[in-house]
């Protein structure tokens, strides 16, 4: 119980800090102050988090690694923008955008769940490599979907775009490699952190309630869960399939804050997959807040220091990769505790009370 | 003749994704890790040799084999740095890492050699045979690629089976511990596997970019994850495997392109991975292992 008190004061003090920075991003876009280059960031920057917490839902506490996440984004992303798109003269602007959300949300915990199913059945590395090939499917089976809307419809083709058959005053929704143009411009920063929030206390929720303590056991012994009576691969799919959906919802933001929503491998692809798991292993697995700060701060970072632009990848992969060597290997981890490094230490140092740790 | 051309076309980039396979699949098998960079020591082999030929005027042949020296002495100096820290650490882990490297290799390039692609010259000279009253021709490359891929499957095969090296190998893929206890330098052992797979790498890297001559920083990463699929595909830690797997899946990926779409192809090779880990996860010729608890 006092463990609990503890979790939730933590997501409080981080929905507080959301809170705050969200006054003051929001007083110094109202009076002018901030540059265009970062007003333009702040709701991919949400977006972003929210894929990451999705994802760290998936590796911190399913214990997983889905290299597909950048796949489900990409599902919420086209999902939303098609039904936006398609519904753009039909239905007013507040419900179609929340329906789309719904629907955007929905279509990805859709595809998690069905993806979830024959992929919780492997573990590991190939569950790794899976995913990936289903977030790589994902992207290229809509780089070739044509889809045109008349007065009698939908038009569906995977050729090109003549072979719709559609009439002359029709319009083409989704373009093949060129994906779908003038969707409405509706992600606001408000809208992004609200959703923020929202997925955080879900989240947080989840992992502390029955199902995500069962989800913790599976984790860290599968065969001892399993001998208790957990029904694994019900718990794995519910875990997998919020992921999932948080993800999509990620994508909604970020398909209604451009105009033309492409699927290449830098926005939905394998790049932004390893950029999610960066935001995921900086921020800390299993610590939600840990991932939000981290999509922060490496985003904003980059832009605000130009001249890093260029090795900003280069680092990313030296911190992932020195960030494992010093939480994982054994060499090491035995000089920090020979050294008064370890995490609980350095925290006492700070006078705080033991963070807890989830390995 | 189109199906023979397209057959041809798909056993050469099958023999070259069989190189590449194979090591994943004895990495694999001894180490135990999905060595995610594999497919970015191609890549950068494919560079040592473009600037060995194109820049210093090297001859096809040792430029090649300064690819291979350069690739072997980066992979074991990337498993001596990234990943023997990590022997006794999570999967999780060492699969982040390797994720990492791979990333760390593509960025390098990215600041080494640019974003443009380069266009790399052909190692083989010769034109290739016209057969059939010229209706058939099969390249050079395509002749070069098979046969080299067939002589280094024989010579490994040979090498694990008939050294002391490989037998350590062997010995050390089946049972690490015991294996320790037999006397066995286990960390010698992988290294050499980590060596002799990014030698391969190298060679693959010549030939895949020989066919395929567009060469950016972004190259081999596909080609290594399909021949990661190959590996599965053929029994991951098999070395016949690899060479079924590779041929297998490079003919279904050019028979792909050909008749159905050249956007859905890697789609298709992606759904024969995902299929294969569903109702073979051990591959074609891979061993039935049993779970312990």
């Amino acid at each position: 119980m006092k463990n609990m008190n503890k979790s939730t004061q933590k997501l409080l003090s981080t929905i507080g800090v959301i809170v705050v920075l969200y006054i003051v991003l929001s007083v110094m876009e109202g009076t002018g102050n901030l540059s265009s280059l970062l007003s333009g960031l702040l709701v991919p920057v949400c977006a972003y988090s929210l894929v990451a917490v999705g994802l760290n839902l998936c590796v911190g506490y399913l214990g997983e690694l889905s290299l597909g996440h950048a796949g489900f984004m990409c599902v919420g992303a086209f999902a939303s923008a098609f039904f936006s798109k398609v519904f753009m003269n039909t239905i007013p602007d507040v419900p179609r955008f929340i329906l789309s959300l719904l629907i955007g949300t929905c279509f990805a915990a859709l595809f998690g769940f069905l993806i979830a199913i024959p992929v919780l059945r492997l573990s590991g590395d190939y569950l790794a490599i899976v995913t990936l090939a289903f977030g790589e499917i994902i992207k290229n089976v809509i780089n070739v979907i044509y889809i045109g809307m008349d007065s009698k419809g939908l038009h569906f083709s995977m050729k090109d775009m003549l072979s719709l058959g559609m009439e002359p005053g029709g319009t083409l929704v989704v373009n093949g490699a060129q994906g779908i143009t003038g969707t409405p411009r509706q992600s606001t920063f408000t809208l992004a952190v609200i959703l923020l929030i929202l997925a955080l206390v879900i989240t947080h929720n989840f992992v502390n309630s029955r199902t995500g303590r069962a989800v913790k056991a599976i984790r860290d012994n599968q065969i001892a869960a399993e001998t208790v009576g957990l029904p694994i691969t019900k718990y794995k799919l519910i875990a997998f399939t919020i992921s999932a959906a948080i993800a999509g919802v990620g994508g909604v933001l970020y398909a209604h804050n451009i105009n033309s929503l492409i699927a290449t491998t830098n926005n939905f692809g394998y790049n932004m997959s390893i950029m999610i798991l960066v935001y995921v292993v900086l921020g800390g697995i299993g610590n939600f807040s840990g991932s939000v700060v981290a999509a922060v701060v490496l985003t904003l970072l980059p832009e605000l220091l130009r001249g890093l632009s260029t090795y900003r990848m280069l680092i990313y992969s030296i911190v992932l990769i020195a960030l494992m060597l010093f939480n994982w290997a054994p060499s090491i981890l035995e000089y920090r505790n020979k050294h008064g490094l370890t995490a609980a230490a350095i925290a006492a140092k700070f006078k705080k009370k033991n963070t807890k740790e989830v390995s | 003749m189109g199906f023979l051309t397209y057959l041809i076309n798909g056993l050469s980039l099958g023999s070259v994704y069989a190189i590449i396979a194979l090591g994943y699949t004895m990495v694999y098998g001894i180490a135990k890790m999905l060595n995610f960079a594999h497919g970015d020591v191609i890549m950068i082999g494919a560079y040592v040799t473009f600037i060995g030929m194109s820049s210093s005027g090297i001859p096809a042949v040792p430029a090649i084999v300064i690819s291979i020296i350069v690739c072997t002495a980066l992979g074991m100096l990337i498993e001596k740095v990234a990943y023997s820290p990590l022997r006794k650490a999570t999967n999780l882990a060492v699969l982040i890492t390797a994720i990492g490297v791979s990333y760390f290799l593509q960025n390098i390039a990215l600041l080494l050699f640019g974003s443009n692609p380069v266009s790399f010259t052909s190692v083989v000279k010769w034109q290739g045979l016209s057969l059939a009253g010229g209706q058939l021709k099969i390249t050079g490359n395509a002749i070069v690629t098979i046969i080299s891929c067939l002589i280094i499957m024989v010579c490994l095969m040979w090498f694990v089976k008939h050294t002391k090296p490989g037998q350590a190998m062997r010995a050390v893929s089946e049972d690490r511990d015991a294996a320790t206890l037999m006397g066995i330098n286990v960390n010698a052992t992988i290294s050499l596997t980590f060596a002799i797979g990014s030698g391969l790498a190298a060679v693959a890297g010549a030939l895949l970019c020989s066919s395929y001559p567009s060469l950016t920083p972004y190259t081999g990463s596909m080609p290594g994850i399909k021949a990661f699929t190959a590996a599965v595909f053929g029994g991951i830690g098999s070395i016949p495997g690899a060479l079924l797997g590779g041929l297998l899946l490079g003919i279904i990926e050019i028979l792909a392109k050909a008749y159905i779409s050249s956007q859905l192809a890697d789609a298709i090779v992606f759904a024969v991975l995902i299929i294969v880990l569903l109702v073979k996860p051990t591959g074609i010729l891979g061993k039935q292992i049993k779970e312990k608890v």
